[in-house]
Parts: C-alpha cells; sequence; structure tokens
C-alpha cells in the first residue's frame, strides 16, 4: 500500500528519479527544480510500463465494443434476438440441420454469422457476445461505483470520527461480512425481485438488473471500508491535518481537503480489482440461473448455456469464453500496473 | 486462550442468530406475500389459503421465528412427523427435513472442497513458494505466467471444456457423480475426479501467484536479512523463517476460501451437475423454499464464522508475536 509520504513530497521524488524524463540540463549557476502532482509522476510511470499501457488499451477497446453493440451488430446485420433458425424469414439461407446442430465448420461461422449461431435456436453468436457484454460491463461499473462510494463514506466516517461510531460501523462491516456471499447472492435475488413485483406476473429485465444491483451492493461494500478507514487512521495523526485543525478548518473542509485527496491512491488500486470480480459476479448470477433470463442477452447466460451445449456443439462457447479470458487478463495486469505505478516500491 | 476461544464462539452464535433473524424477516416480511411467492404463476385464492394453513404463516411473525428457531435447539413437530434437534424446519417444496437434506448433500461438497484444498495448497502454494526461490529462472517466468493465464480462466468455463475432452469426445472418463466412499472409493475417487481438478485448478493459480509474491516480500524483511548476514545459508533462512511469514496472508484467504466452498461450491456443482449445498442454495432459491434457503444460509454462515476463529487461532500459532486478545 502506498504511504501518503509520497504524495505530499512531489519535489525531491524527482531528484530520485533522474530517469523519468530528460530534465534540462541547468544553466550556469541555477537549478531548476520542477513540482509534480503525485498524479502526474503515477502517470509517467505508467506510461512506461508497456504490459499496462497494452491491458489499458484492450480494457477500453472492451467498453468501446460494448458501447458500440448496436452499431457492430448492424455491421454483421444480425441482431440478438431473432432465431434464425427457426423464424420463417430465414428459410433460404439454413443454420441448422435436422438435429438442430449449427451446419458449417466450428458452429456455423459464416460471413452473416461471424462466430457461429446457438444450436437449436439458431441466435447469432456475436450479436448476444456483444449485447452480453454491454450489459454485464455497464452494470458492473454501475455497481462497482455504488459499492466504491459507499464503502469510502462509511469508511472516511469510521476512520476520521473514531470512538463509538467507528465502533458500531466496524461491528456492522463484521456483520455482513459474516454472510455466505454467494448463497445471499442466489437466496436473495427472488426476494428482492418480490418487492417490486407481483410474483405471479413476469419480471421486466430492468427489475432484474435492479434486484441485482441491490443484492451486491449490499453485501459488496465491506473491503473499502475496511481499506479506506485503516488509511485515515493512520492520516489522522498526522501533522497537516493536525495544522489544520489548528488553523479552523471545519471536519468537512478536512475530509475533502486533506484527507480524500491521500486515500485516492488504494481506492483506485482497489476499483481496478473490484471491477472485474462484479462483472464475474454478474455473470456468475446469470449461469446460476437467478440473474438474467431468458431472452435477454447477457454474458454469463452464455455460459449457462455453453455448459448444456457442450456435448453437441463445443465451439459455442468458443468465442465468448476467449473473450472472458482476454478480458480478465487484461483487467488483473492492469490492477498490477496501475498498483506498480502508484507504488514503485512493490516488486512483483 | 480458552477465554478467546469462549469469547469468539459467544459472538459467533449471536452473529448466526443475527443472520437467522435477517435472512427470516427479509422473507417472510417481504411486501411480498410469502405464500404467493411459493404458489407461483397459476394461483387460485383456495389454494394460497391452503399453503398458508399448511406453512403455518397464519401465526404471527414474530411466533413463526420463535419456532424455527428453538426448533434448532429443542426440535419441532410436523403433521407429517417429529423433526429432531437441530431441526431447520421442513422444506416448502419437497416435504423433507432441512437438516436430513443437508447432511445428505454434504459429503459431496465436502469431497470437493477437501480435494479441492489438498491440490491447491500441495501444488500451488510450493509452485509458488518454488518460484520464489528461483526467482527469474524459467520455473519462476513459467509459473507465473501459467498461473496468471489460468487465473483467468472461469470454472463454468474450464468445465465444459474438460468435460469435452475426457467424457464426451474421447470417452476416456464416465460423466462425473458422486458416490459415497463407503459403498465404493474407486467409483467415489473417479466419480470426483474432474470436478475437483478443474475447481483445484483455478485456485492453484490464485495460490501460486499470492504464495510467490508474498514470500518475495517476505524475503525482503530485515529479519532475512539479518540472519543472512550472521552467515546462515540461502536455503536455511528460506525455509525455516521466511517461509512462516509468507504463511500468515495465505492462512486468511484459505481460510475464507474454505468456508465459503464448504458452504457450496455453487459453480463446480452446476457445472457438473453434482448434488452439493451450492445446488440445494439454488433450487431453494429458485423453488422460493423459505426453510431450505435458511438452512443453507446458516449452515454457511456457520463455517465462516467458524473458519474466522481458526484463522485467528492459525496468525497466533504461525507468528508467537500475536497474542489472541
Amino acid at each position: 500500500m502506498s504511504s501518503p509520504a509520497k504524495a505530499e513530497g512531489s519535489g525531491p521524488s524527482v531528484a530520485l528519479e533522474p530517469e523519468l524524463e530528460p530534465v534540462p540540463e541547468p544553466a550556469k549557476g541555477e537549478t531548476t527544480l520542477e513540482g509534480r502532482s503525485p498524479g502526474q509522476l503515477m502517470w509517467q510511470r505508467f506510461k512506461r510500463d508497456r504490459t499496462g499501457v497494452v491491458c489499458a488499451a484492450t480494457v477500453i477497446l472492451y467498453f468501446v465494443i460494448a458501447l458500440a453493440a448496436p452499431l457492430l451488430t448492424k455491421l454483421s446485420g444480425t441482431d440478438p434476438y431473432t432465431l434464425y433458425g427457426q423464424d420463417p424469414t430465414y428459410q433460404d439461407s439454413p443454420v441448422l440441420d435436422d438435429f438442430g446442430l449449427p451446419l458449417g465448420y466450428f458452429g456455423g461461422l459464416s460471413g452473416s454469422h461471424w462466430f457461429g449461431v446457438e444450436p437449436q435456436y439458431g441466435r447469432d453468436v456475436f450479436a448476444m457476445l456483444v449485447y452480453g457484454m454491454r450489459t454485464s460491463l455497464f452494470m458492473a461499473v454501475g455497481i462497482t461505483v455504488l459499492m466504491m462510494v459507499t464503502g469510502i463514506v462509511l469508511g472516511l466516517i469510521g476512520g476520521y470520527f473514531g470512538g463509538r461510531t467507528d465502533y458500531w460501523i466496524g461491528r456492522v462491516t463484521d456483520f455482513f461480512l459474516a454472510f455466505p456471499q454467494q448463497l445471499f447472492f442466489i437466496a436473495f435475488m427472488p426476494v428482492v425481485t418480490a418487492f417490486f413485483v407481483d410474483p405471479r406476473e413476469e419480471t421486466p429485465t430492468y427489475l432484474r438488473a435492479v434486484a441485482m444491483l441491490i443484492v451486491l451492493w449490499l453485501l459488496g461494500w465491506m473491503g473499502m471500508a475496511r481499506l479506506v478507514r485503516s488509511t485515515v487512521l493512520s492520516l489522522r495523526e498526522r501533522e497537516f491535518v493536525e495544522a489544520a485543525k489548528v488553523s479552523g478548518a471545519s471536519p468537512w473542509r478536512i475530509v475533502r481537503k486533506e484527507i480524500l485527496p491521500n486515500v485516492v491512491t488504494p481506492i483506485l488500486v482497489q476499483f481496478t480489482y473490484t471491477l472485474p470480480s462484479t462483472i464475474l459476479t454478474i455473470a456468475f448470477l446469470s449461469f446460476a440461473g437467478v440473474g438474467f433470463v431468458e431472452p435477454t442477452p447477457d454474458w454469463g447466460r452464455l455460459f449457462a448455456n455453453g455448459a448444456k451445449y457442450t456435448e453437441q456443439d463445443p465451439a459455442f462457447l468458443f468465442f465468448p469464453g476467449l473473450a472472458l479470458v482476454i478480458f480478465v487478463l487484461a483487467f488483473n495486469l492492469l490492477g498490477d500496473s496501475v498498483r506498480d505505478a502508484f507504488d514503485p516500491k512493490s516488486g512483483r | 486462550m480458552l477465554q478467546f476461544i469462549i469469547r469468539r464462539t459467544v459472538g459467533a452464535v449471536v452473529t448466526l442468530f443475527l443472520i437467522g433473524a435477517v435472512t427470516f424477516f427479509l422473507f417472510v416480511a417481504a411486501p411480498s406475500d410469502y405464500a404467493s411467492l411459493a404458489c407461483g404463476k397459476d394461483c387460485s385464492p383456495q389454494r394460497l389459503e391452503d399453503i398458508r394453513q399448511a406453512l403455518g404463516l397464519n401465526l404471527p411473525i414474530t411466533q413463526q421465528f420463535w419456532d424455527f428457531m428453538s426448533g434448532i435447539f429443542v426440535g419441532r413437530d410436523f403433521p407429517t412427523g417429529h423433526c429432531t434437534a437441530p431441526c431447520l424446519g421442513q422444506s416448502f417444496y419437497s416435504g423433507e427435513m432441512v437438516w436430513s437434506t443437508i447432511m445428505d448433500r454434504f459429503p459431496t461438497t465436502l469431497t470437493l472442497t477437501a480435494g479441492g484444498a489438498v491440490v491447491f495448497l500441495v501444488v500451488g502454494v510450493g509452485a509458488g513458494m518454488i518460484a520464489a526461490y528461483r526467482r527469474g529462472s524459467v520455473v519462476d517466468k513459467v509459473a507465473t505466467s501459467a498461473s496468471m493465464v489460468l487465473s483467468s480462466f472461469q470454472i463454468y468455463l474450464l468445465g465444459p471444456i474438460v468435460l469435452w475432452i475426457f467424457v464426451y469426445s474421447t470417452g476416456w472418463m464416465e460423466n462425473p457423480g458422486y458416490v459415497p466412499i463407503t459403498q465404493d472409493p474407486w467409483g467415489w475417487f473417479v466419480g470426483m475426479l474432474l470436478p475437483t481438478l478443474v475447481m483445484a485448478t483455478i485456485f492453484t493459480a490464485q495460490y501460486t501467484r499470492m504464495a510467490r509474491s508474498s514470500m518475495i516480500e517476505q524475503l525482503a524483511e530485515e529479519h532475512v536479512r539479518t540472519a543472512r548476514a550472521k552467515g546462515m545459508s540461502r536455503k536455511y533462512v528460506f525455509f525455516r523463517y521466511a517461509w512462516r511469514g509468507a504463511l500468515i496472508p495465505i492462512v486468511t484467504v484459505l481460510g475464507i476460501d474454505l468456508s465459503s466452498m464448504l458452504g457450496g461450491a455453487v459453480v463446480t456443482e452446476l457445472t457438473f451437475s453434482l448434488q452439493g449445498i451450492g445446488r440445494l442454495a439454488v433450487d431453494g432459491a429458485i423453488h422460493k423454499d423459505l426453510p431450505m434457503t435458511m438452512g443453507v444460509m446458516l449452515f454457511g454462515a456457520f463455517f465462516i464464522l467458524i473458519f474466522n476463529i481458526l484463522t485467528d487461532i492459525a496468525y497466533a500459532w504461525i507468528d508467537p508475536r500475536v497474542r489472541l486478545s
């Protein structure tokens, strides 16, 4: 974990890393000392890390693909809902054989179905994948931000005010940590859904998303709260906070201006680790059958279907699986790079 | 030590009670009537009333909660028969006693957990330690990159691939399934081999990465340097001093992993169609089976709390400076 000391002394650390940037040769008799913010230092270190840059580009590419899903499917001329194998409109170009298995090689790859088709229904895998990524990625971003904000606020309050407030926030955190996470997610999806909609009626997709958001949020903020609390605890005793206090700054101002900037580093590092795990949790819910259901395109649902089709059509899983492995790999490596960029001492 | 265990046990019992209460009241007091949840989409008012009667949902909620909680200690009587303590109630869906169903399914999950743990502790931690010992060597590079890639895989992805290779396409193995070890030890081993190995592979990769980085951190510690400066050999320092400290983060994660696996290795069980605790939880949730869900939740929470205490005791055992207070 990075220490706040780095965040303060930007001047000397430049001198420590002369290779960082060619410092212009000081003119005769005068030295130029340039101050850099911790953010700038981090950015410079990150830029030199080739793995980190490639992974960041990959991750951004995924988000662009997710964002541009409607555009991409327009290019391929398919959509995630049409049953190309059953719809009579597409009778002229059959994609499935008599057993409901894709025609052609490797799960029915063709010019119109780039990643093949789903057995039985003949839905387009490419369209389902890009739309599924869209669902997963954007939900995950929303949920992760929500979890982070909750954790940061509770951690700041507990760490800064201490005493009884801190004690009770700590107990509540412990209590939430004692819940079996996976079981809780599975068990409470139907319950939370029931809060919004009569169980005898069909649940609209957006309500499923809201239910997932609530369930994941409830059990997702504790790690962040603990991290922020421990960082704030050590910051609280430092001279610059005391100085601010003595000069009459309000608690709100101290938290905002003195403490928060110093907690940004661990928060950012934690964020790059939490986001992929949230995506995997959403996929897990759909895989277990309590998340998104047919016909909403979702990454996790593709794997649930893939597991069903493995025996007849193993190729179905190839592209969704490859996309997931690359994505998680890139994100994990990116997390390590971000951590290293903030904290040059941490060797891997 | 004894005082520590007593205090933590009391805390664990209180937490279990609270978890039970939260689960129960969220389920029962949810604005949607619980009976209609259990009744499903096409439900006549008459059938709804019958269900309410049968489930005892006409009683006050506090009464229902008391019945449930006291049943754990003294047992309960149901119209269909007596349920001995520890009684977690009777399934709304199948009508079976929750506790006996859980005990029925538990061996599957236990096999997965224990078998997986042996593999990922021996292979994963071992590989990580060797990689740290020979840092920068070919062994290290292979271990690091292999674990990086493998830990990006998911069980629901690796599982079907392995099934296809070993079962569907080549027919080398039967479809995985659980056979009690007392009945047929060989069948038990073969039946659980693929699921256990697939689950263990993912965890092995994570433990390799963790063990390596934690060991490297330890080797940079001052007490290690002092020992080396005193003239002890690298090997001696490594195996006498450094690994002890490196165990602390591993034990922390191990406690969390084991407790969550024992409460149901959901993904592995679903991928390989095994009937374990995790499967029970999913079925309970899908059928809106309150007693079953409650039972599985409490069962899972029980392991989490037990392993929390065990982890703290392990800290004190690994590092004598840690005081249990």
